[in-house]
């Protein structure tokens, strides 16, 4: 098992979360389970509680609203590199002690670290739902960090650049993306940084990091499982209500976007590529940053263009017309500030990728100009409020879910009516998404081809 | 490529007996007379099935490597009157997911359906398993994805070194050959070979079922009747013989312009049947099992910072065994990287674990069984691995004494049977200081 299973992989880790969103609604009354309890501890730390009592196991997680979001400049991969160095261990609990007792009891843990958030969790038996707090509470201001662990770690954040960026050229070509889409946003970084810059950060960085962003008041702690509210929150009192309110934290000020007003296009090279890819990414709005409605519209719009073989991309690029071998489109709701709707192509073998374009520029016109069809419209409903009742089949689907979006500037109550709002959406509402928001100069295109240069003339 | 499920489930496992074994499953017969294992939950509306036949990529044909997986990616695909677009509308429309997909061993399946469209589900699984359309116009197009995907994994490091550790290891052998094919042998198969590769292993015979959901014995098993039913009573699987994994002792470069050098090692696994089984997956727990507690992670990771990722794994066919290792590293510190793991895995070999790792690990095992048990999907894959490797409906009862039961003498005895051989190592990437070697 890899630390950080989700973390970075820049935005994608995104629509990650957005496809848990969309797996997940409110269940149907016939299957309504105890209701989620939510409670603010007098510190400022956030409970939500999401009873599950079909086996006696607990997800508990701790998300901060933290992220590479708020890095400042210069010191990219810092709050992805203070994620694996929570792992180091605090003046009361040495290095390697939390993670033997979670062992000891079966438990599993992990940790990931997003644009908004960082967060950090365990699986484990329901009665050990105290201890794991205990630990989660005492890392949250009582770390302890070596120079030796530290430079060890940043070797091991290296490697894991590699393994994720570096290894993958369509890795590759969505950090170039994120960087040309984002003018002046920070998540034009990759959440996982700058090789050069993760390269020289430090002890010190990381330190002055958590001081500045750690602590129960920016903290939103998700028990998901077999336990019940009240006792949830006796325990957290008795845990994370001992920790002191951090005041260095303020709230998340970002810059924002300026309105986008210039396609832009590039072109990575690749000597690995043997199958060249298309990918584009549009400026739109999150759930936190759009007008009503807008948001849900952009989810069926995503659905109807882009969701699997019934797809629009997909029925009319490689059913229809062959010029595709794959073809996609998704929209990532979850994220404090503008997020970006994606398009993604592989063209069939003798297409070129301007062809393609092309022939997917002509399906998002025909959206734009005719809308979507009533039955495209119900079936993308059907398919996404279906969707709910399988996640509910999931404790930690449900608890990755709560966790996201209530640190993306979304509610409790949100939440509960996503459902609601699905159902809500109109074809006109789509179609207006449509034409409002999938307009080229909001957008980044970018081609992923083979480099066939020798390799001495590659400069890489 | 989709790993063999023995993977996973060597990541399996309970915390608290109580829970799983509180689990009740049930064996059911269905009217015409196939065998399932029931699970009622009523919490969630929602029936999950998962299946598996007899039979997976080692049948395909030597030049057609790839048919199988073919097969599964052809199942959405249009079954007798529908054509593919209205079976997937079908499909969506009721949010019923299918699933399919290919081991060495085994054609797997899964079902995912709201109890209200059960019929329906249960009936487009039936048609599709016994009636594929296989138009030409979706193999070609289906092919055209198989390969641009196959050309993609041309570049990928972690395909090249997995592919070409099992090619290595078992020559001349269906094991040795690419699950998802080949460029050359998927540009090769044809309807006629869909076809039979259906005909000789969608059967009753070699099929296992585990049903999970809100519905009872009356009612899964007439759905189980809708998706089975109709399937001939006997498969017609070629003989595979049982092999050991050869060219232990080799290394294997592949030559890739990647910053990091991806690594697969490994040699002789144990049988699920060997009567050390369950302590070789102790110990290889102790050393490269999942978690951030083993001997791996520890020396690899945490005190040289040489990896991101490590792990080994014991796979356990049906027939053959392997152990089998992989982690990613700096291409200037393969090397060490390299010695590392070989200093661990022999000190393990010789020395076998501590009592107290032994302790921890059993205590980590029995643990953890129940979080593989947490959604109707996972619970029903679980216990169809359980019927597939022929533990017994009582396995998940009788695990607990099975774990304990692991002396230090056993686990000892386990690790030098393990890691006391060599290991096949392929490497792709660009590892300075590294050439292929080791003898033939």
């Amino acid at each position: 098992m890899f630390r950080d299973a989700w973390n970075s992989v820049s935005r994608r880790r995104i629509a990650l979360v957005s496809a848990v969103f969309m797996f997940a609604g409110p269940v149907p009354a016939r299957s309504a389970g105890p209701p989620v309890a939510e409670y603010t501890l007098a510190n400022g730390l956030e409970l939500v509680v999401i009873p599950d009592h079909r086996a006696p196991v607990v997800t508990h997680m701790i998300w901060y609203k933290v992220g590479a979001a708020d890095e400042t400049a210069g010191k990219s991969g810092l709050a992805h590199f203070l994620e694996h160095l929570m792992f180091k261990g605090t003046a009361k609990h040495p290095a390697g002690q939390f993670s033997a007792v979670v062992a000891a009891f079966g438990g599993r843990e992990n940790a990931f670290t997003g644009a908004d958030y960082t967060g950090y969790f365990q699986r484990v038996p329901s009665e050990k739902l105290k201890t794991v707090m205990e630990f989660e509470a005492d890392r949250m201001n009582g770390l302890a960090l070596t120079d030796d662990d530290v430079l060890r770690e940043r070797d091991v954040i290296l490697e894991e650049e590699s393994q994720r960026i570096g290894n993958n050229p369509r890795a590759r070509l969505g950090v170039q993306i994120d960087a040309a889409l984002y003018l002046n946003s920070p998540y034009g970084k990759p959440v996982i940084g700058w090789r050069h810059e993760m390269a020289q950060l430090t002890r010190d960085d990381a330190v002055g990091f958590y001081r500045r962003f750690y602590g129960p008041n920016d903290a939103v702690v998700v028990v998901a499982g077999d336990v019940e509210p009240e006792q949830a929150f006796a325990f957290a009192q008795e845990t994370y209500g001992k920790v002191k309110r951090n005041d260095n934290i303020v709230p998340r000020r970002r810059p924002k976007e300026p309105p986008p007003v210039a396609a832009r296009r590039l072109t990575l090279a690749d000597s690995r590529v043997e199958q060249p890819i298309m990918q584009r990414a549009y400026l739109v709005p999150s759930f936190a940053t759009a007008a009503h409605g807008e948001s849900a519209a952009l989810e069926i719009l995503a659905h109807v263009v882009g969701a699997g073989s019934n797809s629009r991309l997909y029925r009319e690029l490689v059913i229809d017309r062959q010029v595709a071998v794959a073809a996609s489109a998704w929209y990532d709701s979850l994220a404090l500030e503008m997020s970006k709707f994606g398009i993604y192509a592989a063209p069939r073998g003798g297409v070129s990728l301007p062809e393609l374009e092309a022939a997917l520029d002509a399906v998002l016109t025909q959206v734009k100009e005719n809308g979507v069809t009533d039955e495209e419209l119900e079936r993308s409903k059907n398919k996404l409020v279906a969707d709910a009742v399988y996640a509910h089949d999931s404790q930690a689907s449900m608890a990755r879910w709560y966790g996201s979006a209530l640190t993306t500037g979304a509610t409790v109550d949100d939440i509960a009516r996503w459902p609601d709002r699905i159902r809500a959406v109109t074809g006109e509402q789509v179609r207006d998404a449509a034409r409002r928001w999938l307009d080229l100069r909001r957008s980044v295109t970018g081609y992923l081809v083979k480099d066939d240069r020798p390799p001495a003339e590659r400069h890489l | 490529m989709i790993r063999p499920i023995a993977a996973f489930v060597a990541g399996l496992a309970a915390f608290i007996v109580a829970p799983v074994s509180a689990m009740t499953i049930e064996p059911i017969v269905s009217p015409s007379g196939i065998k399932a294992w029931l699970v009622r939950e009523h919490a969630v509306p929602l029936i999950a099935m998962s299946f598996s036949f007899e039979g997976g990529s080692a049948q395909d044909e030597p030049d057609k490597s790839g048919t199988a997986g073919f097969v599964a990616d052809m199942l959405d695909e249009g079954a007798g009157d529908l054509d593919g677009a209205t079976f997937r509308e079908r499909l969506e429309r009721h949010a019923i997911e299918l699933g399919f997909g290919v081991t060495r061993d085994y054609f797997y399946g899964s079902l995912r359906t709201l109890r209200e469209h059960g019929e329906e589900a249960f009936e487009l699984l039936g048609l599709t398993l016994s009636r594929p359309r296989f138009d030409p116009d979706a193999i070609e197009r289906v092919r055209g994805q198989e390969l641009s995907e196959l050309r993609r994994e041309l570049s990928n490091p972690n395909s090249l070194a997995g592919r070409n550790w099992w090619r290595a290891a078992f020559p001349n052998h269906p094991y040795g050959h690419d699950t998802r094919g080949t460029l050359e042998s998927v540009g090769r198969i044809n309807k006629d070979d869909l076809r039979t590769y259906g005909r000789r292993v969608f059967a009753r015979n070699g099929l296992v079922v585990t049903v999970v959901g809100d519905v009872d014995p009356e009612v899964a098993g007439r759905l189980i009747d809708r998706a089975f039913g109709m399937l001939p009573a006997q498969n017609a699987l070629k003989p595979v013989a049982d092999a050991t994994p050869s060219a232990l002792g080799r290394r294997i470069v592949i030559e890739l312009d990647v910053p990091q050098a991806v690594v697969t090692f490994g040699g002789t696994g144990i049988a699920r049947h060997d009567p050390d089984f369950m302590a070789a997956y102790v110990v290889n727990h102790i050393l490269g099992g999942g978690g951030f507690t083993s001997r791996l992670y520890r020396e690899v990771r945490e005190k040289r910072g040489l990896v991101y990722g490590i792990s080994d794994n014991l796979v356990w066919l049906r027939h053959a065994a392997v152990v089998i290792g992989s982690t990613a590293t700096r291409a200037d510190r393969t090397a060490d990287t390299l010695g590392v793991i070989g200093r661990e895995i022999k000190r393990m070999a010789e020395y076998g674990p501590t009592e107290e790792e032994l302790t921890a690990a059993k205590s980590y095992l029995k643990g953890t069984y129940a979080l593989s048990f947490d959604t109707s999907s996972s619970i029903a894959s679980q216990l169809t691995q359980i019927q597939i490797d022929k533990l017994g409906i009582d396995y998940i009862q009788r695990r607990r004494a099975l774990i304990d039961a692991v002396t230090i003498a056993d686990a000892k005895r386990a690790a030098k049977r393990l890691y006391g051989g060599e290991l096949l190592v392929t490497i792709a990437g660009k590892p300075t200081g590294l050439a292929a070697g080791g003898r033939e």
